[in-house]
This record gives C-alpha cells, structure tokens and sequence, in this order.
C-alpha cells in the first residue's frame, strides 16, 4: 500500500499522468531505454577494445617464428581462414594473391624459418608478459633493454618505454597546467569582480575550443622553436615540449572544474570571514579553498584523464622516438601517440595489433579508474556543501 | 577576556590583519591575476599567430579550391573536399547524437527520480563517457563498427567484397556520435533544469498530460540550451583527429564522398598531414596556416556562439532561482 502511494507521487511530488494514458507510460519506458544508451556504450567501448586485445591478454599469442612452420606439401589440407592467418594477409591480399603464389609465400616463411634458426631471438614469443614488461638481453646486446620494436624481424613489444613516456610527458602537461589553472580558477571566482568574472569565463573556456591537432600544430611549427630557443636543448621535439603544449589542453578543464568548486561553496562562508576582517585574498585561500580542496582534487584527477589520453599534440609535438629515458629534454613516444601512428599499418588481426588494441584497453581502465574516482569525490563534496549552506 | 586575548594574538600572528596592510595578499592576489591572464596571453598568442599568418594565405579561392592538381602546391591547393568531409561528418554525426542525447536528458530531469540507483549508474556512465580518450573512441570505432557491425552486414548481405567492413563516413560519424553524446546530455540537462518548476506545474494543472507539457511547454523552453549543446558537440567533433583515424579519414581522395560507406578528407586530418607529412614544410607553410585558420574559425566560432548563449542561460536561471 504504501508502495503504490509512493508511486504515484512521481514527478516533484506530483500525480503522474500515465495511468490515464497507456500512450504516456509507453513513452515514458521508450525514454528509459534510450537513456540507458550511455550504460550500453561505456560497457560496448570496454568490451570491443578488450575483445580485439584478448588473445594477448590470456596469452594466446605467438610471435616465434619457428613454432608453427607448416610444409608446403601439405597446403592443400588448410581451409582458407587458416591459411590466411598463418600467411599474415589481410582478406583483400589473400584474395588477390592465386594459388602459386600463396605456395611461393609459404616457400618463402619456411625459408625464413630455416634461417631464424640460426638466431636465438626468433625463437622467443615476444607477445608473452615478460617481454611486455621486463628488459631482455637481446642477442647483440650486452645488458638487457626495453625496446619498442614492432617492425622488425624480432618483434619486440616492451611497453616500459611508451608508459614512461606518457608519465613523464603528463607529469610535465600537470605541472605546467595546473598551477596556471588553479590560479585563474580562485583569480575569477573569489577576487575578480562580477563583471571580470562574465568576461574572463568564457575567454579561458575558449581555449577547451581549440582543436588539439591545431595545438599540436602550434607546439610543432612555433613553440618547439621558441622554447628550443630559450632553453638551448638539443632535440627540438621532447617530452618538455610536448608537456607544456598538452599542458594548454589541460588548462580549461581544471579551470572549469577547479571554478566550479570554488563558486560552489555557500556565500556565507566568504561573508563571515570578510567581516571578521580578513582580506580577500585570506578568505579565498584559508575559507574558500580548504572548502572546495576534494573539488580541486577531482579538478587535477581528470586533468591527468584527459592529459594522460590526448593524442594528437602528443603525436606533432614529442618527437616520438620510444627510448626508455626519465629525460625530459629527450624525445618521447606516449602510448596514444603510438596507437595512432602504428594501428593503420599494422596486419588485422596480427600480434601488433592486437597489442596496441591491449594499449587501448590499458588507457581505458586508467582514465574510467581517475574518472570514477574524480566523479565520486565532487558528489561528496556537493552534498557536503548542500548540506552546510 | 580570554576570547579577547585569542583574538588579539589572532591579530598580532597577522591571521585577520586588514586587507590594505597584507603584503602577503596583495602578492597572491597579483599572482592569480598573472596565471588569468597568463592562459588568456597563450591563448591570444596562438589566436593571432594562426590569424596573421593564415589570413595572408586565405581566399575565396583557397576555400572553394579542390586538391585535382596538387595538394602541397601553394598556388593551386585548395581546401574545398576538406571542408565538405568534415561538414558532412559533422551532420551526420548530429543527427545520430541528438535524438539520443536529448532523450535521455529529458528522462533523467523529468521523469528519473534524482536519488534511484538507475540514474546514478546513467550519470555515472555520462560522466565516464566523456572522460574516455579520444583515441580510445578511434578503437572502438574501428573494433565494433567497422570489424563487427560492418563485417556482420557484409556477410549478411553476401557481399563478395567488403562494402561496410571497412573505414567510411558513417562509422566516423557514429564514432563521433558516441563521442558527443556526453556534450548533448550535459547541456539539454542544464537548460531544463533551467525552466521554471511553476510552468509545469501551471500546465499540469490546466489539465494537460505528462507528455503533453514537455512537448508543449518544456521542450520550447529548453530549445536555445539544446541547441548550445549541439554547438558545443558539433565545434568539439569538428576538430577531433584521433577517432577518425581509423573508422573513415582518408589521406586522399580524388572525388568528394558521394556514398555513406565512403572515405573522406578533413579538415583536421589535413592540418595533422601537412604539418607532419608535407615534402617541403617551408614550402606549404601557406596552405598549413591557411587550413588551420579555417578549421579554427569553424571550432571558435561554434564554440563562442555556445558559450554567450549558455552563459545567457546561467543567468535567467540565477534569476529563476
């Protein structure tokens, strides 16, 4: 009974229509299932990147080239689809190419196959964790290294370059960025006056209007230069440059976030210290922000999201060699940066794809996690805030 | 007397000295004030650096030229097939996104209960949406649209070759569709949220239906905070490289698209090929700065457009409230 009383006081405590009108309840569950799109999509993004990723992930994957050879002479006993796969074409090579020269191509792996013999490192599945995330001594070598090398007779796919890469580069985009940001954000909402305020605004959020291709193009063609300049390094495109131009991309989001945490906070905070007879400044930085500190936390989080995630200033402006160097001042590669300059050349569903597809399912599961974390931390402090005021 | 003396060495330690004596302020003050207008100088920087030197390139024929010929050669090049790829993605694009984004906006304000762990999930879902990298969306593009849904509608319909299965406009449009959605959400949201509660109420009361009062009288209302959203998914998609990489950009092409399942150039992508991939950098500089320009005065102007009209919004809403 009191169920059903609670029902009908649906919409701010008003009598729903839809028992009268079978059309409205309809309408009202068609509403519903659209708005789950959102709930579909974030499931569908995670489940199809990590679908292409799969095999590496459970350790289905060999790169020796040793391990499967298959005897022309007995070509003729694979379908087609295996056929395919072991040759590594794509559908539209396989079916251009006619039967003698697919039996020249598998001529062709065995004798590569007779001559990877000879070399220790072919034999190796490259795709398996330990060459993924340890240092190797390769043959030629005479220490282990971590090496991104997907196109070469030894592939080899060590991932320690590129998530130093994008760290360091981020670390740089957030230092950069968040000072400037955080200091525009308490400027505009504590201490520029009202009519500041309105123009200030949306001059900063114009910058979030800016294309990153036409920052990446910024920092590639004008900064690189100006900063090599100034700074007298000697690579002209490195993680410090290509830090401070992601930094650019960063600053509108924590300033909209960081601001909107700021103005969130009741007025009567600000009031009562200013007649206490504190000064601006003081009540913004001793009232107003200690308030607002899990907002500007979330602020930072998902300026590291979008920083850890852009792609294409990192793409222009790094220099993307993938060496394994702390250096700020050395060209870097981040593992966007690789996704987008290697995906398109590489074999469906080869290792190399599969492993950048891996990629994209790690970058997925980082910015969902600061996401997550960022999202619950303003719902708190918004009901705190609501709460006190 | 022993509040006085707190206060007294309150204000002896400087802790609520008056505002005209604080060094201290006044130097912080002065440095948020820098960091303002510190971004606002990097911003005008890129803004005039991109006007002057695009500006000197840009002409009615640089805009309406093709690519036929050349197109790294200053004198001939134009960006004509650009701007239709990126427009036509663009549309596209928003007819996907703004049925979706405004519905689902409409239920969560108007008939979801604000504290039901559905909408909770939905908006938690909303906010994860738009936090997903940008290249992340290019995989999915290319992972579920292209090698699932594509595939699946080639061999349903026994096509010999691939004809879905591969990079085309319409899965760059969806992909960016997926992308946006989150913008369109947010802003349909903010401007129902916007509307006086006493409209509907005197609606209701009138005898209307549900239904009847968020066509009639809600959704008019929320018709300027819907179109911003548009605005702001249509300039933020504009300028978007990374998810159409993969799911439709093409290095070139010799036609415009004419068909759904075709490839097309764009105005991004091109700004990324002729700074990256031009033979002779000095030599195309022109065009470079001259795509850009255009690019941006597309993205800016959207996005100033959004930003009056939301912040017009904000403030009939203060007003409400």
């Amino acid at each position: 009974m009191e169920n059903k009383s609670k029902r009908s006081v649906g919409w701010m405590g008003l009598k729903r229509g839809h028992r009268a009108h079978p059309f409205e309840w309809l309408a009202e569950q068609g509403m519903f299932l659209v708005s789950l799109s959102a709930i579909v999509l974030v499931f569908l993004i995670f489940l199809f990147v990590a679908r292409e990723a799969l095999p590496v992930l459970l350790g289905r994957t060999d790169s020796s080239l040793t391990a499967k050879i298959i005897p022309v002479s007995e070509m003729g006993k694979l379908k087609p689809a295996q056929l395919q796969e072991y040759l590594g074409l794509t559908t539209a090579q396989f079916k251009s190419l006619d039967r003698e020269a697919l039996q020249a191509l598998m001529e062709v792996k065995a004798e590569g196959a007779k001559e990877a013999r000879q070399n220790r490192d072919t034999q190796i599945n490259t795709t398996g964790w330990r060459y993924l995330l340890k240092p190797f001594q390769w043959s030629g070598y005479d220490h282990p290294v971590s090496i991104w090398q997907p196109v070469s007779q030894v592939q080899k796919y060590n991932i320690l370059p590129l998530i130093v890469g994008s760290l360091k580069i981020t670390l740089v985009a957030l230092l950069f960025s968040v000072p400037l940001a955080l200091g525009a954000a308490i400027y505009v909402s504590q201490l520029a006056s009202p009519r500041a305020r309105e123009y200030l605004k949306p001059a900063i959020e114009l910058l979030a209007g800016i294309p990153s291709v036409v920052l990446g193009f910024f920092a590639l063609m004008v900064m690189a230069t100006v900063l090599q300049r100034l700074f007298g390094y000697q690579s002209r495109l490195n993680a410090f440059e290509a830090g401070i131009a992601l930094g650019l991309a960063v600053v509108p989001v924590v300033f909209s976030i960081a601001e909107d945490a700021l103005t969130s906070v009741p007025r009567s905070f600000t009031q009562a210290a200013l007649a206490l007879g504190s000064s601006r400044w003081q009540t913004a930085s001793q009232i107003v922000l200690p308030a607002a500190l899990p907002g500007v936390f979330a602020a930072v989080v998902l300026g590291f999201g979008r920083a850890i995630g852009e792609t294409m200033v990192v793409l222009m402006a790094s220099g993307n060699a993938s060496i394994l160097t702390w250096n700020l001042f050395d060209s870097a590669r981040t593992i966007t940066a690789t996704i987008a300059a290697e995906l398109a050349e590489t074999v469906f569903g080869g290792n190399h794809y599969r492993i950048l597809f891996m990629l994209g399912t790690l970058l997925f599961a980082v910015t969902f996690l600061s996401n997550l974390v960022a999202g619950q931390v303003i719902l708190k402090l918004k009901r705190k805030l609501e709460g006190k005021a | 007397v022993s509040a006085a003396t707190t206060t007294a060495a309150a204000v002896s330690r400087g802790r609520f000295r008056s505002a005209r004596s604080d060094y201290g302020s006044a130097f912080f003050s002065g440095a948020t004030l820098a960091a303002t207008m510190l971004i606002l100088a990097m911003l005008a920087v890129i803004l005039g650096n991109v006007i002057y030197e695009g500006g000197a390139h840009l002409s009615w024929r640089f805009i309406t030229g093709g690519t036929e010929r050349d197109m790294f050669d200053v004198h001939k090049a134009g960006v004509l097939p650009m701007i239709v790829g990126t427009a036509t993605r663009v549309i596209l694009m928003t007819l996907f996104v703004l049925p979706v984004g405004v519905i689902t906006a409409i239920y969560l304000t108007e008939y979801a209960s604000a504290t039901s762990i559905f909408t909770r999930i939905i908006r938690g879902a909303v906010n994860n949406l738009a936090g997903v990298p940008s290249i992340v969306f290019g995989l999915f593009g290319l992972g579920f649209f292209i090698n699932f849904v594509g595939q699946h509608l080639d061999s349903a319909l026994g096509n010999a070759e691939t004809h879905w299965g591969k990079p085309a406009l319409l899965w760059a449009s969806l992909t960016l569709a997926v992308m946006t959605l989150p913008v369109v959400i947010v802003a349909t949201e903010e401007s129902l949220r916007a509307i006086p509660q006493g409209l509907r109420e005197a609606s209701l009361a009138l005898g209307a239906t549900k239904l009847q009062t968020i066509r009639r009288i809600v959704f008019p209302q929320a018709m300027p905070g819907i179109m911003t959203g548009a605005i702001l998914a249509i300039s933020r998609a504009a300028g978007e490289v990374a998810p159409i990489l993969f799911t439709g950009a093409a290095y070139y092409m010799a036609d415009l698209p004419r068909h759904f399942t075709d490839q097309f150039m764009d105005l991004g992508y091109h700004v990324f090929i002729l700074s990256t991939q031009a033979p002779n950098i000095e030599k195309t500089r022109p065009i470079l700065y001259a795509t850009v320009l255009v690019l941006l005065l597309l993205t800016c102007a959207l996005n100033l457009v959004a930003i009056v009209v939301r912040s017009r919004i904000r403030r009939k809403m203060r007003s409400v409230q």
